[in-house]
């Protein structure tokens, strides 16, 4: 199985992916789908990548609906910042916050969030101390901040990917 | 070609100006902002909801046109939400290495590896 195999979620992920590319489900473009997807997880293997370990990943549907939320929400805030602030934002800065995720996986999903979430950008992940350095754009309340990324974000992900 | 009627040419077109007027305001903050940090968030309104604006647009446009569910603009959705980290963090590793070598006064510095500063034992034999 893991021989044919050693990806799943990516092979079904670009099986997926070419079936709405190509706006059909007949027969053939399943089949040309399952072959890249194979295809692409084999080449994958020789990468030599650690398979995320899945715990509770029904959790990811609230996760989404949370960071879609916030995405809102922080749009918002950011669009509002460039219009009255328009030169220097008043209390831009950077911040430290400490994380408990190790996984890669993990750790690349709030990768996507907090990119995905303007107004707060990865800077640099140091993996011996656990600490994460980002830079905020309206760092009012640094406690605030660090709140919201380990109690909303890494949370969620310490339980998906348990 | 169908006809399109009256509350999807709104809805649509309230989402092309939507998502297009996001993406220029984080242009605008791109290019007016005074420090780089502050300057790389601009963009990311629009890979965020700049982006999701117009291909919502898309998406209700040419299901309206042409009758059918059209939906494959999600693709564009998901490859620009996993590469933009990438980029974003290449950009922001590279300034911050630039003015850590520099030696900026506001940038912090990386945290101290005290075990790796400790001299080595003598391994000669």
């Amino acid at each position: 199985m893991t021989r044919i195999l050693p990806h799943p979620i990516l092979t079904i992920a670009l099986t997926l992916f070419w079936l709405i590319l190509q706006q059909s489900a007949s027969v053939g473009n399943l089949i040309l789908g399952l072959a890249i997807g194979l295809s692409a997880g084999l080449a994958t293997r020789s990468l030599g990548l650690d398979k995320p370990k899945m715990g509770k990943p029904w959790k990811a549907v609230e996760l989404v609906f949370v960071v879609l939320a916030d995405i809102v929400r922080s749009n918002a805030a950011v669009a509002w910042v460039i219009l009255t602030h328009g030169n220097s934002p008043r209390v831009a800065g950077f911040l430290r916050v400490p994380l408990k995720l190790r996984d890669h996986t993990a750790l690349a999903f709030l990768s996507i969030i907090l990119t995905a979430t303007p107004g707060t950008v990865w800077l640099e992940f140091d993996e011996e101390a656990g600490e994460l350095l980002l830079h905020v754009l309206d760092l009012v309340d640094e406690e605030q901040w660090i709140d919201l990324i380990t109690k909303r974000y890494e949370r969620r992900l310490l339980e998906i990917f348990a | 070609m169908n006809a399109i009627p009256l509350w999807g040419a709104i809805a649509f077109a309230i989402l092309i100006v939507g998502g297009a007027g996001l993406t220029l305001l984080g242009c605008i903050g791109l290019a007016r902002f005074n420090a780089f940090y502050a300057r790389i968030h601009g963009p990311t309104l629009g890979t965020s909801f700049g982006m999701v604006g117009i291909i919502f647009a898309s998406a209700l446009y040419f299901t309206l046109a042409e009758g059918r569910p059209v939906m494959h603009e999600i693709l564009i959705a998901a490859f620009v939400v996993i590469t933009t980290p990438v980029t974003l963090m290449l950009l922001s590793r590279a300034a911050l290495h630039r003015d850590r070598s520099e030696g900026a006064p506001d940038v912090p510095a990386p945290r101290r590896r005290i075990a790796a500063r400790e001299p080595q034992p003598d391994t000669k034999i």
